[in-house]
């Protein structure tokens, strides 16, 4: 265990933790949008930055990926800190104007409008579904693709994907919802910003439901090494 | 060729004895035309000069008296291509094919072709020794000079003139905390951009723990018109080589990769035949000198990327995956390359090291300024009249740079500022011509040392327009990964290029301060916490600019076609015509002899070529 302040306050955390996660044990709030406990930390939307003191120097550090050492002097809150987090709401609110969650977490730091040109995208290139699609569910069917400004979202190619099971989880994942799926008959449809695919639903053998993707069942099937039959049956229809 | 080639020296004496056996069999007043073999040249036509002179020198059966060697650049770009007279050291410049044979037979009778030489602008005298042109004489080519000495894929070139001798010193006389103790004491920093002092790097890196430890050698260089670390690698691989098998010696390590972009193919090339060369020879790979230390050099190229010259971003890239950095919490001193302890240095800070281990920190510790020893390579462009490479004494005077080596801005027009640093880098007034050139006092005055790009500005340059240029080189390169850079760069160039077009508004320059201030702080990079400096020092040192454009709507240096009107000045226009020709839009119209011409504002379409052309002023730029 290493001891450090946060905001004046004796914490204590685990060797390795950041000090996202050591703030967020001791319910001390720290704004972040593309950190996530379940994949590795990314850095990329600096919302979560804090002040830090080492050796008697300060400086502003990215607290998902900054690790707590013994004697670390945090503050979560400071004139620069807000400054800072503010121009990074206006920023992404000139990109993602009309997108919900954006707006919240603008309304909820301060910022009510943009000094920018306004864009229309709901994407803020976080990455979190693609940690997720490949971590989480060990699949890689989405990247980032291109570089700077014209980066994007997509499946290679923006081509359907060969390897895309159709889970969605990075639709679940997405925290702004720039990402949706819908199931309609007998088929799943992800739409991703720039491009989107559909999957056949497999059909429950007794109550006729349709009830998941056939490629991610057969996914998992083979990655858990079950009966070719394991999944003929609903969740709600299995004994 | 080396008789030895398929023996691997075993000690430092077999070493010591093969370069005598070198030099004892070099005549030093043996004549020999060097050719510069480098990029400039080869553009200007080297290839055909060395074709005639093998001609020459094989018609007239002089292979005994004449020798000839293709070097890399020295420097002189502006004049290529270039021939030096060895060992008088006569230069002639803009030579060509048709000029062999006069050159050769010239040289063979110990005369000279003064059509060939260098005319000094100011004086208007023909200059006859390369050491005498001005562009040479103010500067001090520690690692430059070497250049014109050697074939870059001759390792025989380089033992004759003291090659890997201090290599064969710090094996057999020094230990490795020595080593890392003189480059300390000599005050070494990195010449690729931060100057971050290079023994205490080594140092980190050989302290800590790891299961291996990587040596790297940045060799990207993406920056617009940079070619400094590209000539010495095309140049002189071997000093850079044998920088890094010291500097491994130093750390501890063992593997070592030259990262090195792709459109470099001469650099690509030559640094591979260095290694093949020093393998041969035993200075690299097993058991170097006999000394038990083994080390080898693998050469990983680059896709081009300007990102992937940020240490963490080309660690990623020498890994296989995509160019993009990573957060420096932890150093890559520490953990780098596959998470092992690694060292990065930049070509130049490598190609140093010989120097230091050779001639001692005292000798290396007297050159240059307080903060910053030793020299420092330029890329001379832009407005300057002799474009090229130049090495500098460090804390030497930027005016002293510009026009004492730089001989001055062509045409006679005025300097307005230069931009050091590369694209993140900022511009430097006139004002502050005085300023010594060195790591802190750059800082100083808001911009950087950067990796040694200078590009040098005359009157006719609009700041806001040239704050825009970079901003959008950077928009450009910047990876997307953070958000500040991505976003940030994105909205200051379309604020720049509002102001730029007229529709610049009040409150742009605060809001370009506030977000250079975001940007600065929390950026993942230093791409991104750096690319503000074009925007802040034009600003700093060029407020007014920005203001004619934003509250008056008119660009100063008559470059942003938006808000500029040409019009006649009735009085002066004697009806010439020559602006009616230059014209490329028939936007004027000849009224017959002795009438002013008129201008069509609608058909005008801004190019300022009938400004240009008109030499009584009768042309108005507004
Ligand atoms: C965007 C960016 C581009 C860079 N490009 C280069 C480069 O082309 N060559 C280089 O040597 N260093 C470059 N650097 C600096 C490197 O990250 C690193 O600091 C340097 O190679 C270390 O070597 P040194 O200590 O010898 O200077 C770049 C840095 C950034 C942020
Ligand atoms: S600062 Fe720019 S280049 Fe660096 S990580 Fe962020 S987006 Fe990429
Ligand atoms: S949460 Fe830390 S950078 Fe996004
Ligand atoms: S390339 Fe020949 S002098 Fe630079």
């Amino acid at each position: 265990m290493v001891k450090l302040t946060i905001n004046g306050q004796k914490v204590q955390a685990e060797e390795g933790t950041t000090i996202l996660e050591a703030a967020r044990e001791n319910n001390i709030y720290i704004p972040s949008l593309c950190h996530h406990e379940e994949v590795t930390p990314y850095g990329a939307c600096r919302l979560c930055l804090v002040e830090v003191t080492k050796n008697g120097r300060e400086r502003l550090v990215a607290s998902c990926l900054y690790e707590v050492a013994e004697g670390l002097k945090v503050k979560t809150d400071s004139e620069r800190i807000a400054t800072n987090r503010k121009m990074l709401m206006e920023l992404l609110l000139a990109r993602c104007p009309n997108n919900k969650a954006v707006q919240d977490l603008a309304h909820k730091l301060g910022v009510e409008k943009t000094s920018f040109k306004l864009d229309d995208d709901d994407c803020m290139l976080c990455a979190l579904c693609i940690r997720v699609c490949q971590e989480v569910v060990g699949v890689s069917a989405i990247s980032l693709v291109n570089r700077g400004v014209d980066r994007a979202l997509a499946t290679p190619f923006f081509e359907p994907s060969s390897v895309c099971i159709g889970c969605g989880s990075c639709a679940y994942v997405c925290p702004v919802d720039a990402i949706r799926f819908e199931d309609i008959g007998d088929t799943r449809h992800i739409y991703w910003p720039d491009n989107d695919m559909e999957f056949k639903l497999k059909k429950c053998k007794t109550c006729s439901r349709y009830w998941a993707p056939q490629a991610q069942l057969d996914y998992i099937i083979k990655k858990a090494g079950l009966a070719p039959d394991a999944f003929d049956n609903c969740p709600d229809c299995r004994d | 060729m080396v008789k030895q080639s398929n023996n691997r020296l075993n000690s430092v004496a077999a070493f010591e004895a093969l370069r005598k056996s070198i030099i004892a069999k070099r005549n030093p007043s043996q004549t020999c035309l060097v050719v510069c073999g480098g990029t400039g040249c080869l553009a200007l036509g080297a290839a055909d000069v060395i074709t005639a002179f093998k001609q020459e020198i094989e018609k007239g059966r002089l292979e005994s008296k004449v020798s000839l060697r293709v070097t890399g650049c020295p420097g002189f770009c502006e004049r290529g291509p270039l021939v030096v007279v060895k060992p008088e050291n006569i230069l002639y410049q803009q030579v060509r094919g048709e000029d062999a044979a006069e050159i050769v037979s010239a040289t063979v009778k110990g005369s000279i072709v003064d059509r060939l030489l260098y005319v000094d602008p100011d004086t208007g005298k023909k200059t006859t020794y390369e050491s005498d042109v001005p562009f040479y004489k103010k500067q001090k080519r520690l690692l430059l000079g070497n250049n014109s000495n050697i074939a870059p894929t001759l390792i025989e070139d380089y033992l004759a003139i003291g090659g890997y001798a201090a290599l064969a010193k710090a094996l057999s006389s020094m230990t490795p905390e020595a080593v890392i103790e003189e480059v300390k004491k000599a005050g070494l920093r990195g010449r690729g951009g931060g100057g971050f002092p290079t023994g205490t790097k080594w140092e980190t890196c050989r302290n800590t723990e790891g299961d291996t430890r990587y040596i790297i050698c940045n060799c990207d260089e993406g920056d617009p018109g940079a070619f400094m670390d590209r000539s010495l690698m095309e140049g002189n691989p071997h000093s850079v080589l044998e920088g890094m098998v010291i500097g491994a010696y130093a750390i501890g390590g063992h593997q070592g990769y030259i990262y090195v972009r792709n459109e470099y193919p001469l650099a690509v090339k030559n640094a591979h035949i260095a290694i093949e060369q020093a393998e041969k020879l035993g200075l690299l790979g097993k058991n170097i000198l006999g000394s038990g230390f083994d080390f080898s050099v693998k050469i990983s190229r680059g896709g081009g990327a300007f990102v992937c010259g940020e240490s963490t971003a080309l660690m990623a890239s020498l890994e296989g995956k995509v160019g993009e950095p990573r957060a420096k919490y932890v150093h890559t001193s520490e953990k780098g390359l596959w998470e092992q302890p690694t060292n990065l240095n930049n070509v130049e800070t490598w190609a140093n090291v010989p120097l230091i281990i050779k001639n001692g920190a005292d000798w290396y510790g007297k050159i240059g300024s307080q903060g910053s020893k030793g020299t420092k390579i330029f890329s001379l462009v832009g407005k300057i009249n002799n474009t090229g490479l130049i090495e500098v004494p460090m804390g030497v005077a930027l005016k002293d740079i510009i026009y004492g080596i730089g001989g001055g801005i062509p045409e006679g027009k005025k300097f307005k500022a230069v931009q050091t640093g590369g694209p993140s880098g900022g511009c430097i007034p006139e004002s502050l011509l005085n300023l010594p050139v060195d790591f802190d006092e750059l800082d100083k005055a808001g911009s950087m040392m950067g990796s040694g790009g200078m590009i040098i500005m005359d009157e006719n340059t609009c700041m806001v327009d040239i704050a825009k240029y970079f901003v959008n080189f950077l928009e450009g390169e910047s990876c997307g990964k953070c958000l500040p850079c991505r976003e940030g760069l994105k909205r200051m160039s379309q604020i720049l290029t509002d102001i730029t077009e007229g529709r610049g508004k009040e409150g742009d320059i605060e809001l370009l301060e506030r977000l250079s201030a975001t940007l600065i702080d929390t950026s993942l990079c230093a791409l991104g916490s750096t690319a503000p400096n074009p925007v802040l020092t034009t600003l700093r040192y060029f407020r007014d600019e920005y203001e004619a454009h934003i509250k008056d709507k008119r660009c100063p240096a008559g470059v942003c076609k938006a808000l500029v009107t040409y019009s006649i000045d009735e009085e002066k226009c004697p009806g010439c015509g020559l602006c009616v020709k230059a014209c490329p839009s028939e936007a004027i119209t000849d009224m017959g002899k002795k009438k002013p011409v008129v201008l069509d504002q609608e058909k005008c379409i801004k190019c300022g070529a009938c400004y240009d052309v008109c030499k009584l002023g009768a042309i108005i730029r507004k």
